[in-house]
């Protein structure tokens, strides 16, 4: 896979959406590795008798009720927020790739991977009809919220939406006359699956990371803001807005604002970058 | 005639269309190639002759019949049974872009077949990739590049070098020029007929190029309806078809010569779904010359001339020959 980078930024200048998506990405990973270093406060600190004050000179965006400062805290939360994402992103992308290209393959064949296939479907059928998000908060409840357990329940919720995605252009893929020129050289059901149909059915999932990883950043805050997720006192922005809720409703808006705005900007960012990557990826809108 | 390279018999292959019907693509065929021959089959769309292709190759299962590859009945075989023997029957796609993956570089392409044949040093397969480029008017040059690089008489000569790579025995052409400009086609053609003259392998050349059909192959054999109707020596069925439907066929061929107008020999209506095959000789509600019988049963494939085989109950009673007579049931042919 090349992206040829001339072709590329000519492309991107005539989409806004896209280079603010981009802009949003860039931010997010500067601020995923050097976020806790440039912050003017530590994010975990708690300043003695600072509580709950709002935006000043000295506190960009106020301090919580214990304290802390937000502003510290919303630029270091991506450390934790986009670690999860992407590591929980990449391993559903692998596992919903391999499966989905086996599924895809070897549907309506007959024999043990006919079978396989079948149990893979079905498999993503009882997974997807279990409410995704009970399903995170039990599992997190069962081993205790840590920020490994929710970095496995992410991987497993975003593996059928993978799976599905990549069996659709697999059917497609597996349809064309250069499937049959491989077998007809000799290559094995697998062989043909993985070297000649994965490759050429590569792109809905690819378009799909970025979203993914958005939507996986909105989940770990969701996961947080029921306390079921990253444990407190750590920067991440649902953990933050649900501290900040109660300050809410008694007029003292900057302490669940802040993390929220950064969260719904993140999520637009990554969705926006994930349509512009598609239209990039699929020749036919290409002009 | 040399050792037999492919025997089918009796080939049958539907398609079940929901519950109750199904598409009779391929019903009953039966023929032969000898080594180092090339056998056309010919017909319309619709006519079964790619399924026909399609079963020999396995990539399709057929429903009937049993195929003879070399003396070996192949049909029982389980697709991994029959995966050593893939290298000895090869296919060139109608489709040249298409069959290549647009993913592989030419290079890879053709070191596929080898790898997965014998699986000797990739130093010794580069070589034979080259000479396998040299051999169909390609060179070094076109290692590296993809196949949307190419043009489509190029890509279809990649597609033969892949065909060829591992010396088959029998090389089934799926419609090989149908795709590509009316320029290129006469260069493969002849690519084609000089490959087979140096190698000797054998041709199952399935086309309705009628003319293409002509400079490749010394055997045809004529399909309408999932049934073969007429095969004999290519110059003998294009001097004097016997079948009313090899005639009608050969009579929509275009020639050059404005002046050459031969008598024009046309059928009736176009060509039935091959869900709804009328019952008796399948060409009966279209022919000119039908008689009773006809429409009652289907006319064996027998040999009527010396190395001719037809089925037709008219030409059978009249030794061969298809010509209207005074009891025929309906009128002139349309001029």
């Amino acid at each position: 896979m090349t992206i040829p980078t001339a072709h590329f930024w000519r492309f991107a200048r005539t989409q806004p959406g896209f280079l603010f998506g981009l802009v949003v990405v860039m931010v997010t990973v500067f601020l995923a590795l050097l976020g806790p270093w440039i912050a003017p406060y530590r994010p975990e600190e708690a300043l003695p008798g600072q509580a709950v004050l709002p935006p000043n000179v000295d506190h960009w965006m106020g301090t919580d009720i214990s304290g802390m400062d937000i502003f510290s805290r919303v630029i270091a939360a991506p450390r934790i927020d986009l670690t999860i994402a992407l590591i929980s992103t990449v391993v559903a992308f692998v596992g919903g790739v391999v499966l989905g290209v086996v599924s895809g393959f070897f549907a309506g064949a007959r024999g043990l991977w006919a079978l396989v296939s079948n149990a893979i479907m079905r498999g993503a059928d009882i997974f997807q009809a279990f409410p995704l998000f009970i399903f995170a908060l039990a599992l997190v409840g069962f081993r205790g919220p840590s920020i490994q357990n929710v970095i496995v329940a992410l991987a497993f919720l975003n593996v059928p939406f993978f799976l599905r995605v990549t069996r659709g252009a697999v059917l497609h893929v597996r349809e064309r006359p250069f499937v049959d020129a491989a077998r007809c050289v000799g290559g094995s059901g697998l062989r043909i699956a993985f070297v000649h149909v994965m490759p050429n059915a590569l792109t809905p999932a690819l378009a799909n990371l970025s979203p993914t990883i958005g939507f996986s950043i909105l989940l770990t805050s969701a996961l947080s803001f029921v306390g079921a997720g990253v444990p407190i006192p750590t920067p991440e922005w649902g953990s933050m807005i649900a501290i900040g809720a109660p300050n809410m409703m008694t007029g003292q808006w900057w302490t669940a604002l802040f993390p929220g705005l950064a969260l719904g900007v993140t999520i637009l960012g990554y969705a926006l970058v994930g349509d512009g990557l598609r239209d990039y990826l699929d020749p036919t809108h290409r002009q | 005639m040399g050792e037999r390279a492919l025997e089918v018999d009796r080939l049958v292959k539907f398609f079940p269309l929901g519950r109750r019907r199904t598409v009779k693509a391929v019903n009953g065929v039966s023929f032969h190639i000898d080594r180092g021959e090339a056998l056309a089959l010919v017909g319309e769309s619709g006519s079964g002759k790619t399924t026909v292709g399609r079963c020999i190759l396995r990539l399709i299962e057929p429903t009937e019949g049993r195929i003879t590859f070399l003396g070996d009945d192949v049909t029982a075989m389980t697709q991994e049974q029959f995966r050593p023997w893939r290298r000895r029957i090869q296919l060139v796609f109608q489709e040249p872009y298409d069959s290549l993956n647009p993913r592989m570089r030419i290079g890879r392409i053709l070191d596929e077949p080898l790898m997965l044949a014998d699986r000797s040093t990739p130093g010794g397969r580069r070589a034979r990739v080259l000479e396998l480029l040299d051999m169909v008017g390609l060179g070094a040059a076109f290692l590296t590049l993809y196949p949307h690089q190419l043009s489509g008489g190029e890509q279809q000569r990649v597609g033969i070098a892949r065909a060829i790579a591992t010396n088959p025995d029998l090389v089934v052409l799926d419609e090989p020029t149908s795709a590509l400009d009316v320029s290129v086609r006469a260069e493969i053609l002849d690519l084609l007929t000089d490959l087979q003259q140096r190698l000797g392998f054998a041709y199952l050349f399935i086309s309705h190029d009628l003319t293409a059909v002509r400079r490749v192959c010394q055997r045809v054999a004529i399909m309408y309806l999932g049934k073969i109707v007429e095969t004999g020596p290519t110059d003998e069925i294009f001097a004097r078809p016997l079948h009313p439907y090899s005639r009608a066929l050969l009579s929509s061929v275009l020639y050059p010569d404005p002046v050459d107008q031969r008598s024009r020999f046309l059928l009736a209506g176009e060509i039935p779904s091959p869900i709804d095959v009328p019952a008796g000789c399948h060409l009966h509600p279209r022919c000119p010359w039908a008689i009773d019988d006809c429409a009652r049963d289907y006319p064996p494939l027998e040999e009527l001339l010396p190395g001719r085989r037809v089925a037709c109950f008219l030409a059978r009673r009249q030794n061969g020959i298809a010509e209207p007579r005074a009891d025929a049931r309906s009128g002139v042919p349309h001029e």
